[in-house]
This record gives structure tokens, sequence and C-alpha cells, in this order.
């Protein structure tokens, strides 16, 4: 029952993840990672995440893909320009790419893991993974880099004002109509 | 299911994430194969919190979402920068800061 | 107790130069003016107390340590920030601070109409504090520190009027020359905490004989670099070019630093480290020798030039040249007892000079004042009685503290015996050319400026001129104001002149040899363990060298009163006979002209030098080196900085790869 859970959720994930790749329409692409999200929270919750899996879906697939949906919505559906000024990286990228993955592949299997090669121990605490575990271990043990995190937000949003708001030069000249610097 | 199964899978969506960073030009897209990549950490690390059977990793999974978050964040409010400019929609076009 | 008073004689004078420094914009200026003389006044009356409660101690008691934090503690060498009060230092401190309270109250009237009022007085302030520093200085790190702080007054005072190029040339002559005597200073102290392993006083003084045998060349060394700072500091030969060019400054400075105090500080280092001194007695001979050849040198360079100011500088290079004859042979209470008597009357005639100068519209040449005795009565006398002591008439201060001097020379005989006909000759010149200025400035018919003052009752103003080089000077700082003052109508400058007036005629009574011995009495805690601490010449002989000196110094003025009033034509005829000799001296023994030559112009030429080679060639081919190392090292690197994102993906994952790689052959 696992295996053919885990199976399918590896399967839709991954092919969600080359589809995000691989389609040409920036807007398809947001649509299949967010599909590919939703295959990630089932392999999640057989991971005993279930806090997490529900926020991966709600906040990431939820808020997170609707901002993105915003923006190429907004920047409009553009196709890349069949040009490209580096054709090598259309071979030499599958190349690094498959070298990456071996090497993450042996790092990690010839690492030697005691606990590869099991499913990990069964005796986990009671509501491992639920929202109430999580929430004491952030607020808790972990509560200055919650609150680090918090504050980070803080900032990205501040960035994100000033990067994408209109500078003030530019209401400056709406407002006279266009006339002066 | 043993754990090098999520792991493997975990290396396996990073690469592909990786992939679109080389090949795709289109910002969001990049940015796109960047959540990617985030997740096939995070899963990495769940993975590896199972195995050992200990949930401070999922705290440290949902720190990684922030980060993600932000970067998002900050990641389109470029995207929507360069569109206000009129700058290309394609990294390979904004190249001005070389050498 | 004591001690405390002592540190409050050092916070006065800093609160008044910082309170008036800060508020220069906001207080008034004769607020100002009040502010600097009440913080001397606070000093001088701490002083007092200060020297109450050291007398109220046992004799061999007699002097406290004290220390705030420690300065610096490294590598064995410990620096206290601490002050050493002894009877010398608290007679240092009386003679400072009784002497700039003066100063400051004549300077009140004299700077009136002065722009730099506050800078000036705030200055002045500090200079008082940086000399109290040096002399209540409890180690060597401390006296350097004062040494240098009065250095930077000296300066600032003399380049006072800073848009007259003379006075800002003078200061850095002043500035550069005093610096070579710190320099010597500097290696004094190392050398002293090398043998001895501390700095302090205390320590120093009472290690030093067990450590170096009598003449050791290293005790000599260390001596002799303590001399060129005192030489330095006291304008004494080859360091003497400076003192004659800072008459640039006002003449309240001329009074307090060139005359009265800083000059000084050379004597009272000697007599501080007589203990040192008094192992090398070579180079105590040496200090003596050159006090000798300076007196001598300064009283022909006094009687030939004729700026009036510059004179009395001269003369003060001779004064100081007695003190370190004195301090040098081992008559430590008689040179600190001339430093005293000379403290006074040498102010005394810097400010009666000041008030002439004044009403001669700020002109200085002896040639032009005539027959001021009716015009400036007062000045007159003040000045008359400056000069009696100066030039050591009977019972007149300078006399019994000289003469003291000059009588210990010839007690000590042999080698010493010349320098006591040295001396003498140098009183007979003093007595010459003080009578010279009053001869040729007060009798006969008034001169333009006197008969204006006399028929209108003020002074002429004339023209802004620099007395120097006769250039027109910027009213707003290159001059004293648009007033001038004069001691007659001036109250504070008459009150101070007046009371200096006083001391510089009855001072010496504290010393007469045979009734009362005050200074020998105070002081003998501090010399008590020095070989000469019971050396007297018997009262007889003192009262006869008395009587010598009463005879040369009659001999004098009466040489003074033939040569200038009765037969005019004699210095005439002279000068056109020994022409050469006239020249010699009128052009101040081509001290200038010597250091130039051996110093100033081979320094010059090596800068030339490495101006023209070393810059052009090492500097700059270093610097354009390196740039085009750096360039051609960035063009080599540029093309990674592409531009392209993609690219620096590809980088960065070589990178994570490199390192993967270097994990999994570790853990192979």
């Amino acid at each position: 029952m696992e295996q053919v859970a885990f199976f399918v959720g590896a399967i839709g994930a991954l092919g969600a993840a080359f589809a995000v790749v691989i389609v040409k329409n920036p807007f398809y692409s947001v649509l299949a990672l967010v599909i590919h999200l939703v295959f990630l929270a089932g392999i999640f919750l057989l991971l005993m995440a279930q806090f997490l899996a529900a926020a991966l879906i709600v906040v990431y697939a939820g808020a997170v893909m609707v901002l993105y949906v915003f923006v190429a919505a907004y920047v409009g559906g553009i196709e890349e320009p069949k040009w490209d000024s580096s054709p090598e990286l259309r071979i030499v990228g599958p190349i690094l790419a498959v070298a990456l993955f071996i090497a993450i592949s042996i790092a990690v299997l010839g690492s030697g893991l005691s606990a590869l090669g099991t499913p990990g121990p069964d005796d986990v605490p009671a509501g491992f993974g639920t929202p109430e575990a999580v929430g004491h271990l952030m607020m808790e043990d972990f509560l200055i880099a919650f609150e680090a995190a918090s504050l980070l937000l803080l900032v990205a949003a501040v960035a994100a004002i000033v990067l994408a708001g209109r500078r003030r030069e530019d209401r400056k000249k709406q407002l006279t109509g266009g006339e002066g610097a | 299911m043993d754990i090098e199964w999520y792991l493997v899978l975990s290396a396996l969506l990073f690469a592909t994430g990786f992939l679109g960073v080389m090949i795709r030009r289109n910002p969001v897209v990049i940015l796109l194969c960047l959540e990617l990549m985030l997740s096939a950490g995070a899963l990495a690390l769940l993975a590896f919190s199972r195995m050992l059977g200990n949930q401070d990793a999922q705290v440290f999974v949902l720190i990684v979402l922030v980060v993600a978050a932000c970067e998002v964040v900050v990641g389109l409010g470029l995207v929507v920068a360069m569109y206000r400019r009129r700058l290309p929609l394609d990294v390979d076009e904004v190249k001005e800061l070389k050498g | 107790m004591t001690a405390t008073w002592a540190w409050l004689v050092l916070l006065f004078p800093l609160l008044g130069s910082l309170t008036i420094g800060a508020t220069f914009k906001v207080l008034p200026e004769r607020t100002a003016g009040l502010i600097g003389i009440s913080a001397i006044v606070a000093a001088f009356v701490c002083g007092i107390l200060a020297l109450i409660g050291l007398q109220g101690e046992p004799s061999e008691s007699r002097h406290v340590a004290s220390s705030l934090w420690e300065y610096a503690n490294v590598g064995g060498l410990k620096i206290d920030l601490g002050i050493y009060v002894d009877p010398l230092s608290i007679f240092m401190v009386l003679v400072v601070t009784g002497v700039s309270s003066l100063i400051h109250i004549y300077s009140y009237s004299y700077m009136e109409s002065d722009q730099g009022y506050h800078r000036f007085f705030s200055y002045l302030n500090f200079f008082v504090f940086s000399m109290l520093v040096l002399v209540l200085a409890g180690n060597f790190i401390m006296l350097i520190v004062g040494w240098a702080l009065v250095g930077f007054a000296s300066y600032a005072l003399i380049s006072y009027w800073y848009r007259r190029n003379t006075a800002t040339k003078a200061g850095m002559k002043a500035f550069v020359i005093n610096v070579v005597g710190d320099i010597g200073l500097y290696i004094a102290a190392i050398l002293i905490f090398k043998n001895l392993g501390s700095v302090d006083y205390g320590t120093v003084f009472e290690r030093a004989p067990e450590v170096f045998t009598t003449n050791e060349w290293e005790i000599v060394a260390i001596c002799l670099c303590l001399l060129v700072g005192a030489f330095a500091k006291s304008a004494q030969m080859p360091f003497h070019t400076w003192l004659a060019d800072a008459m640039e400054g006002p003449t309240p400075v001329s009074s307090l630093i060139h005359a009265a105090t800083m000059v000084t500080a050379g004597v009272y280092l000697i007599a501080r480290c007589h203990s040192l001194f008094e192992l090398a007695p070579t180079a105590a001979d040496v200090a003596a020798w050159v006090g000798l050849a300076t007196l001598l040198i300064a009283g022909t360079i006094a009687i030939a030039v004729t700026d009036l100011k510059r004179i009395i500088a001269y003369s003060t290079m001779s004064q100081i040249g007695y003190m370190f004859v004195g301090v040098s042979i081992g008559a430590y209470s008689a040179g600190m007892f001339h430093l005293m008597t000379h403290a006074f009357f040498k102010a005394l005639l810097f400010m009666a000079a000041g008030s002439f100068i004044s009403a001669m519209a700020n002109m200085q040449d002896i040639d032009k004042m005539k027959g001021f005795r009716k015009a400036m009565p007062f000045t007159a006398a003040m000045f008359i009685i400056g000069a009696l002591a100066l030039s050591g008439f009977p019972g007149t201060s300078g006399w019994f503290s000289k003469d003291e001097i000059i009588d210990f020379a010839h007690f000590r005989g042999g080698m010493y015996d010349w320098m006591w006909v040295g001396m003498l000759i140098g009183a007979f010149m003093t007595a010459i050319y003080s009578f010279r200025i009053i001869f040729r400035i007060l009798p006969g018919p008034p001169c333009e400026e006197a008969e204006y003052l006399e028929q209108h009752g003020h002074v002429i103003h004339g023209e802004p001129k620099n007395p120097a080089t006769g250039e027109l000077e910027d009213t707003e700082v290159g001059y004293p104001g648009e007033e001038h003052h004069i001691a007659e109508q001036a109250g504070g400058m008459k009150f101070a002149m007046a009371v200096l007036g006083v001391l510089a005629l009855i001072g010496g009574l504290l010393q007469i040899p045979g009734v009362d011995d005050v200074i020998t009495k105070f002081l003998e805690p501090t010399f008590e363990n020095s070989v000469f601490a019971h050396m007297h010449p018997s009262t007889e002989d003192s009262w006869i060298g008395l009587g010598e000196g009463a005879l040369i110094s009659i001999a004098g003025i009466a040489t003074a009163w033939l040569l200038y009033i009765k037969r005019p034509d004699l210095p005439v005829k002279f000068r056109q006979r020994f022409s050469a000799i006239y020249t010699l001296c009128v052009n101040k023994w081509y001290g200038d002209e010597i250091v130039d030559f051996l110093i100033v112009n081979p320094v010059k030429a090596f800068g030339r030098f490495c101006n023209r080679i070393f810059e052009r060639f090492a500097i700059d081919g270093a610097t354009t080196g390196v740039a085009g190392l750096t360039r051609s090292a960035g063009a080599a690197v540029r093309d990674l900085q592409s531009g392209l994102l993609r690219g620096y993906a590809v980088l960065m994952l070589f990178g994570i790869l490199a390192i993967a790689v270097y994990f999994l052959i570790r853990s192979i």
C-alpha cells in the first residue's frame, strides 16, 4: 500500500516537475508546479509530516502560486524567443543535470548512513508531525529562528514594494501631466 | 518504504529543477525551477527527519518554505520591475553587469 | 590633602581654557578674560594651600606622590598619571601661577581691542595648565607630556596673530627646535627605563646611585640627552635661535612664556634630575659651559641689536645662562632663586616694554624712541626698577640672586674660577645693555609719539604695520587691535606692573646671606641627598661677592651713561673702528645662518633629492606598478563576469560538485 502511494506520488511529482521545465508558456508552468506540489504533499504525508503537507498545499500551492499566476498574467504569457544566445547550454544543461543527480546520489547513498535500507524507526513519538508538535517545537526550541524568519518576510515585503513600486519621479511625472523630469 | 527511495526522488527533483534553470530563459520559469529545487531540499530534510525519528527537521522545512516565499516575493518584484522598465524578460538579455 | 590641592592646581587652568574655548561665541569678551584670570588665581591659591600642607610635614617626608589612574602598564613599563609634590615643584607652581596671574591681569587690559580675545585667554590658560603638568609631573613620561604641551602652547601663542607671515614662521621655528629637544627627552626616558626599570621620579633617583658609577658612559648619555631637551626649551646654544623670533607673539606672551616661565623649564629639569647630574659631572660641566657661552654671546648681541623686545629676549637667554651655570655647578637653590627673581623683573621689563610699544603704535625700534620720561612716568619708573634688578643694582632682587650663583662658582674654585670671571663679565654687559635701553628711550627731547601723548593725553594710532617687515597688516587678527593701551591709562596693566615692581625690588630680601636664607631652607628637603647640600660659601665670602657684584653693576651703569648720554659719539666710533665685531653681534653671531648651513640646507637638499629621484621612481613606480598589476589581473579574469545568469549557475554547480567530490574522497 505504502509502495503504491509512494510510486504514484513520485511519478506524479517528477512528471509535473518535468512539465514545469518543458512547457513553453510560463502560465502552464505555474499550473504544473501546483500539480507537482500536490503530489509532493502526498509524499510528505508518507513521511509523517501532516502539518507540513497541509501547509504546503494551503500556503504554497494556494497562496504563493496565485502570486505566480498573477505575475505571469501581468507580464503576459510571453513565449521565449526562438533565438538562444547560448545554444550550447541546450546540450550541456541536461548533461550537467544528470551529473548533478549522479553526484548527489553517490553522496547520499555512498555516505553509509546507518538508517539506509530501513524505513526508519517505528516507535516515533506520539503526535509526530502534527501541528501541535511542530507548534511546540517552533515556539519553544526554535523561537529565535521563527522570529528571524518573520523579520525576513517583512524585509522581503518592503524590498518587493521598493523594487516593483513606482518611483517617486514617475509619480510626479504622472501628476504634472508628463512634464518635467 | 526504505529511506533511500525518498532521497533518490529528492535528488531527481533537484536535478530537474537545475535542468530548468539551465535551459529556460524566462525569469518567471527560472523562479519556478528554483521552487522545485527548494522543495526537493525540503523533501530530503523530511526523509532524514523520518529516518532519525526527530521532528526538528520539520521546523527547518517550515523555515525553508518561509525563505522560499521571501525569494518569490523579491524575485517576482524584480520581474515586475523589469517589465515596467520595458526590459526584455530574458535573463540572457539582461547582462549589463558584465566585466 | 596636599596632593588634592596640587591636583586642583592642575584642574583650574584646564577648566578655564576649556570653558573659554568652548563658549567663545556666547560669553562677552570681558567675562572670558575674568574667567581666565580667576582660573589662574584659583590655581595660585591652591598652590599656596598645597605649600601650607607640605610645610606641615616633617622635613624628611616632605614629598608626596599621587596618582589618579594608571596610564599604561605594558612590558614592565608602568606609567601612572601621577604627580610628585615636593618643595621644588611647589616652588615652581607658585612662581608659574603667581607670575601668570599678574600677566593675565595685564593682558586683560593690554589685549582689550584684540579680535581674538577669547582665543588668547584660552591659549594662555592652556599654557599655564601645560606648564603645571610639566612641573608637577610624577614621572618622566608625564614630564614629556607637559614638555610637549608647553611646546604646543608656545607655538600657538607665538603664531597668535596668524595673518602675520613672520609670526607663523617664528612659531614654526620655535616648534621645530623644541621638538628636537623633545626627542632628546624621549631618548633619555628610554635610556632611563632601560637601565633603571622605571620612569617614576622616586624610584629613578633612589636607584640611580646603586646602578651607575660616577661618570659611567650611560649616565652621561642620559644626562646629555636630558640636556638637549633643556637647551632647546631654554634657548641655550646651539638651540637659541628661536627665542628672538618668538618675540613676534603678543607682548604678554613674551613676558609669560619667553621670559618668566616656559624657558626656565630647562633649569627646572636639571634641578629636578640633580641626582642624575651629580653622577655625571661631565654632563653637568657641559651644561655649565654651554650656559656660560650663551650668557656671554647673548649679552654681546643684546648690546648691538635695536629691537626693544629682542634686546630683552637676548637678555633672557643670558640670564637663563646664569641659571644653567648655577644648577649645573651645584648652586641649586641659588639657581632656583634667580629663576624666581628673574621671573619678576623680566616679566616686569616686558610689560613696560609692551607699554612703550603701544605708545609707539606698535613700533619696537629703540632708535626711534626718545624722551618718554615725562609722557609715561609710571612705565618709565617700572622699567627702571626692572633694569636695576636685571643689572644687579645693590638691594634689588637680581643683586642677591645673580651674585649668589657667581659667588658659588668662585667658591668651587679650579675650573669654575674661569666661569666666575666669565659671569662677572656677563654681569657687566647686563648692566650696559639694560641701561642702554633706558638712556636711549627715556631722556632727551621727546619723539613725535611721546610729544603727542604728552600734549593730548592719548596715544597716536599709527598705521598697522608689521614691526619686522614694515608691511601693512590685517587689523582683524594680525595686530593687537586698533586701540593701544599704555600702563598709565589701563588699570589692569598698572596693577600687574606695580605688584611686579615691588617684587622685583624687594624679592631678594627672601634670601639675604647669613640673615634669612628662606629659599635655601625651603628647598632643602629636595636637595638633601645632594653632595652640594651642605656646601655653602661662608657668610663673609657671600657678602664680599655681593660687594663685587654691586661694584660691577654700578660700573656697568656708569659705562652705559658714558656711552649713551655723555659721549654718544663713542658707540658710533666704536662701531666704525670695530665694524667686524659689530656686524657679528648685530647679526646675532650668525646663529641662524649657521643652523641653516649645517642643518636646514642639507635637509632641504635631501628633500629635493627625494622629491626628484626617490618619489618619482620608487614611490610612483610602486603605485603605478600595483595599479598595472591589478588591472592586468582584472583583464585576465574579466571574461568570467559574463553577466549571464545561467553561466553563473553553471559555475556554482561546479563549485558544489567540487565540494561534493572532496567529501566523497574523504569518506572513502
